[in-house]
């Protein structure tokens, strides 16, 4: 047994391992750039977040090992434990947490705070592996397909209702998860569909139009008109061009997929404006270049990309950016650290660190196709879509693609929770990889 | 069923993203400077760094001008704390309104919360230093400092002009100029600006991640503040405080100009003011207060006053008609008071006597025989065309009806009224040498200023040129004055002619002359009383003059509205100048006291 591990642990993918600590170490880095107070220039100074993060690092650098010594059966057996403990901690969290910019989020521990939306992916991804290896569980079934969403919605709901829009949002990643395991792909089309359809809806549901006949009206009704029209050109079309024997079945797509459409535009017209906080409706209006009414209100979009913008190509220099050491982007060192680097080491350092996750994720998803376990495989995916879907919105919103939404940067952020969380994600993942040549199931 | 192909497809969806974000990135940062530039204008300051301004002297060495330090206090809004404005406002002076607008002035446009903007203007060093050791408590406020132009002398206002912040319109014209720059508005100050002025520098620096500024590049791109050029001033402070004393409680002015340079030495206009009201906070108010004020303290009687010239104009026809031959020494004209009166017992004088006795209907005399020259022979009105216009030729060579080139803002013209003149006003040929004979005199039309009257004396002192008045004389110190002041302008007139007229100004102030009460023991002094009529009012007194007569060093024009006599009190007045400038003393104690006292502000 003693051998055996001694075996395993020589499987352990040391690239992996290296990029893990090339991130680690050059976003603590850029944390130190980015809090820079000159008063405190000592890099562990624990006042300070760059000694705070030090601390952070050295005890996920333990767990990871710990991780490493783990039996991987050990996740596969208590992966319902470790899902329900955590969905535990975010009921609780709603109780006794403590509430930091409006969400009840944050276990208070003395001065440190520990927000368990970071660690919960991880039970999820067990959980969601373990259900997907089962026997029996076939994408084409509902049955499959609605525990699937009950394992991810659960958590989900939870943290909705603290409220953290920007933690439920990487739950999306998950689909990846799903898709490559046998859900249909139209899953894909029509969520990229809702997506272009849901921004028509809001860009036109904020303003009014005059209507001919009706006056001012919300601008929704111009959409609703253009889908009706669509929908009875299509219904002439088939009429026209269509055989008769296949003609009903049309007619019955297009008369539910508009009926779809219409309710699906309405409510999210509606839910963006009258459902959401006019905060979280600002950031909106803001990724989509809309007029907003308070100034001020696209402050750190601006902010941000002048930041990145102010790198140019070779960069200002490490603890030269003027932009980050003037503290222009607000609280650069979390969600917004992605700007420090960019300003810092320019364009060729912002293509390094973007490259360093693209082929890091890359790895992972080409870690997961080689294990022979399908729970191996399916947890694989789910770290790869985890850091993908992170990746995707922490640098979309610095770079003005996504809206502000407050997730870090994998590794890099500032924050225990996410660098522990994140840490013992992939480590876990490290251990089955090592152990894929032991096991045969 | 095998989904192993679906791997292909995610790894391309976070291919596809890298390469979004990658593209994305090099248009925000390599090929857009969009952003790249207004993160400059964020973070970089450009700290004009401004050259202190020339200083003036007297041709003693005197300092006249000079520059104090005050502090501005700046606010800059970005970095503006929640502050406890109660103390803020009694650690500054300032009322609560008075600091809420200001900050709210310093965020609106043009103004925005990137750049400094004032909320109290020119403290003085003791105020600032009282407030700056408390100042840090106050993140976002801070002074800079500027200079202000003092005069510690207090005279001259007039001559040395003021200094003030570039308005709209001078701003249009003055590209190098920014709105907030100071620029001299009148006086030496405008005249000399571009010398005085300096060239502007310009610091670029950052905040570096310890909180101080540095240069950017190295300070490579900053450009170095040239300090502004030193002027030397012609004027003799000692002999301008003195003038402004003796025409205390008077309207009118002193001009003396140093004959053989054209350097004035004292510039007087009466009522004067303090040249340091016009500095500072109180600017404002104190223009306004000047501005409206009845005597009209800010207008420069010496250069813009367009008077009638009366009697001393005669000196000038003398000149002329000697020139063109139409009269000699010997000439003798009746003074028949028929046509245009006189003063005095004598009825026969030749030229000399008649300067002396100021004899009118000689020099209406005089002047016929220039302007009736019959040249045409065909008409007196045609003849008369072509006199005058002769005679115009001659009187414009002395420096009348044309623009002295002068280096002090704003001299008026004057007026020696020609052919279309008359043409224009009587009609061709409906006007001859009987319509327009009051000009014999130096009444009717003609008008000339102070300073074309202390030309005339130059042009005697000199026996026929003179140099174009100016202010200053070394710009630099050791410098040379402006070309055009080396310059000597010729009238025409041969030196012999100026024997009989220099001999007749002699006698003027010699025994039983009609400025016999500017007599010095040793100084000859060569002059010619004025007393212009200014009905209903009282007459104004005008006295020319220059002094030594052999070696003349100082030629003067003193004019006083509404003074009576020019004998009684303008040759006085010229009298004590000259002495106290060749001796630095005044002998007459009495006369002196009997000017000082004289007030002739409510006539
Ligand atoms: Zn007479």
């Amino acid at each position: 047994m003693k051998n055996q591990q001694n075996i395993t642990l020589t499987r352990v993918d040391w690239t992996t391992v290296s990029i893990y600590i090339f991130l680690v170490l050059f976003g603590w880095m850029n944390i130190y750039s980015a809090a820079y107070d000159a008063s405190h220039p000592f890099i562990f100074d624990f006042s300070k977040e760059y000694g705070r993060q030090f601390l952070f690092i050295l005890i996920s650098f333990f767990l990871a090992l710990v991780m490493l010594y783990m039996e991987g059966d050990f996740f596969n057996k208590l992966a319902l434990f470790i899902y329900g403990f955590f969905v535990l901690l975010l009921a609780l969290v709603l109780v006794v947490g403590k509430e930091v910019n409006g969400a009840k989020a944050w276990f208070g521990v003395g001065s440190f705070g520990i927000q368990p939306s970071e660690f919960s992916k991880i039970g999820v991804g067990l959980l969601l592996s373990k259900y997907i290896s089962s026997t029996g569980a076939k994408f084409k079934n509902w049955k499959t397909r609605l525990v699937a969403a009950g394992i991810i919605g659960f958590p989900a709901l939870l943290i909705l209702i603290q409220p953290d829009v920007g933690s439920v949002l990487t739950f999306v990643a998950f689909i990846f998860v799903m898709y490559r395991e046998g859900l249909s792909g139209n899953v894909l089309i029509i969520g990229l569909g809702a997506i272009v359809f849901g921004v028509l809806s809001i860009v036109s549901g904020a303003g009014t139009i005059d209507f001919p006949f009706f006056g001012e009206q919300n601008g929704i009704y111009l959409l609703v008109v253009i889908v009706t029209i669509l929908a009875i050109l299509g219904i002439v079309f088939v009429r026209n061009f269509i055989v008769p024997r296949n003609r009903k079945l049309l007619y019955w797509i297009i008369a539910v997929s508009t009926v779809a459409s219409l309710l699906f535009s309405l409510s999210v017209s509606y839910i963006v404006e009258n459902v959401l906080e006019s905060h979280h409706r600002e950031r909106i209006y803001v990724m989509l270049s809309m007029p907003v009414e308070r100034e001020g209100a696209d402050y750190n979009s601006q902010m941000a990309k002048i930041t990145v913008g102010s790198g140019g190509v070779f960069g200002q220099g490490y603890l030269q950016g003027p932009m980050t050491q003037n503290n222009y982007v607000p609280e650069q060192w979390t969600d917004f650290i992605f700007s420090a680097v960019a300003e810092e080491w320019g364009f060729f350092g912002s293509l390094v660190l973007i490259g360093t996750f693209v082929l890091l994720i890359i790895r992972i998803i080409n870690m997961a196709e080689r294990q022979r376990s399908q729970f191996s495989r399916v947890y694989g995916y789910c770290v790869a879509s985890i850091f993908f879907m992170h990746l995707l919105i922490n640098v979309g919103m610095v770079i003005g693609l996504a809206p502000i939404i407050g997730i870090p940067l994998p590794f890099f952020s500032y924050g225990g929770s996410s660098l522990m969380g994140f840490t013992l994600l992939l480590f876990i993942f490290l251990r089955l990889d090592a152990e894929r040549l032991n096991i045969f199931r | 069923m095998n989904f192993d192909s679906r791997r292909i497809t995610i790894i391309l969806i976070v291919s596809v993203i890298g390469i979004i974000y990658a593209l994305r990135l090099l248009s925000l940062q390599v090929i857009n400077d969009e952003w790249k530039n207004q993160g400059v204008a964020l973070t970089e300051k450009e700290v004009i760094v401004y050259p202190s301004r020339g200083l003036i002297y007297d041709r003693k060495g005197r300092l006249l001008v000079t520059n104090q330090t005050v502090y501005d206090l700046m606010v800059l809004p970005k970095d503006v704390k929640p502050f406890d404005t109660t103390a803020f406002c009694k650690l500054v002076g300032l009322s609560y309104e008075e600091l809420t607008s200001g900050l709210k002035k310093a965020v609106s446009w043009p103004n925005v919360k990137y750049k400094p903007s004032p909320i109290i203007k020119q403290m003085t060093p003791p105020e600032y230093a009282r407030i700056s050791e408390e100042l840090y408590k106050y993140p976002g406020f801070f002074g800079t400092p500027r200079t202000l132009r003092i005069y510690p002398q207090s005279i001259g206002a007039l001559l040395l002009g003021d200094v003030a912040e570039i308005d709209k319109g001078e701003l249009e014209q003055k590209p190098d100029y920014r709105r907030g720059d100071y620029i001299g508005k009148s006086g030496i100050e405008k005249a000399y600006e571009e010398e005085l002025r300096g060239t502007r520098g310009v610091r670029y620096v950052f905040r570096d991640n310890l909180g101080i500024e540095r240069n950017v590049a190295e300070g490579k791109l900053d450009v170095a503040a040239v300090e502004g050029t030193d002027l030397i001033a012609t004027i003799d402070a000692e002999l301008q405080r003195y003038g402004e004393e003796l025409m205390q409680n008077k309207r009118g002015c002193i001009v003396a100009i140093e004959p053989s340079t054209g350097e004035v030495l004292a510039l007087v206009s009466a009522p004067t003011y303090d040249p340091n009201l016009l500095v500072g906070r109180t600017r404002g108010n104190n223009f306004r207060a000047l501005n409206s004020d009845l005597q009209k303290p800010l207008f420069n009687r010496a250069t813009q006053a367009q008077y009638r010239p009366g009697s001393i104009f005669k000196l000038a026809q003398s000149l002329t008609a000697l020139q063109l031959g139409t009269i000699t020494p010997q000439t003798r004209i009746v003074c028949n008071r028929g046509i245009i009166g006189c003063h005095g017992s004598h009825s026969n004088d030749d030229l000399e006597m008649a300067i002396v006795h100021s004899c009118n209907p000689y020099f209406r005399g005089v002047m016929q025989r220039v302007v009736e020259g019959d040249r045409d022979p065909s008409s007196r009105f045609k003849d008369a065309r072509i006199g005058l216009d002769i005679w115009q030729g001659y009187i414009k060579r002395f420096g009348f009806g044309s623009n002295l080139k002068t280096d002090i803002p704003g001299v008026k013209t004057g007026l020696v009224p020609g052919v279309s003149y008359y043409d224009k006003w009587y009609g061709e040929l409906q006007w001859a040498y009987s319509t327009i004979y009051s000009l014999s005199i130096g009444e009717g039309e003609m008008l000339i200023t102070p300073i074309q009257m202390c030309n005339l004396a130059c042009v005697i002192a000199n026996r026929g040129w003179y140099v174009s008045p100016h202010t200053v004389k070394q710009i630099g110190n050791g410098g040379k004055p402006r070309d055009e002041f080396l310059v000597r302008y010729d009238t025409g007139i041969d030196t012999a002619h100026f024997r009989v007229v220099v001999d007749a100004m002699e006698k003027v102030v010699g025994p039983g002359g009609t400025a016999n009460r500017a007599k010095l023991k040793d100084i000859v002094i060569c002059g010619k009383t004025g007393t212009v009529q200014n009905e209903p009012k009282e007459d104004h007194a005008v006295f020319v003059c220059f002094a030594p007569k052999d070696d003349p060093k100082i030629a003067m024009a003193v004019y006083v509205e509404n003074a009576g006599f020019g004998g009684t009190w303008a040759a006085p007045i010229a009298s004590m100048m000259i002495e106290k400038y060749l001796t630095d003393t005044v002998s007459n104690k009495a006369e002196e006291k009997r000017i000082l006292e004289a007030n002739f502000l409510d006539r």
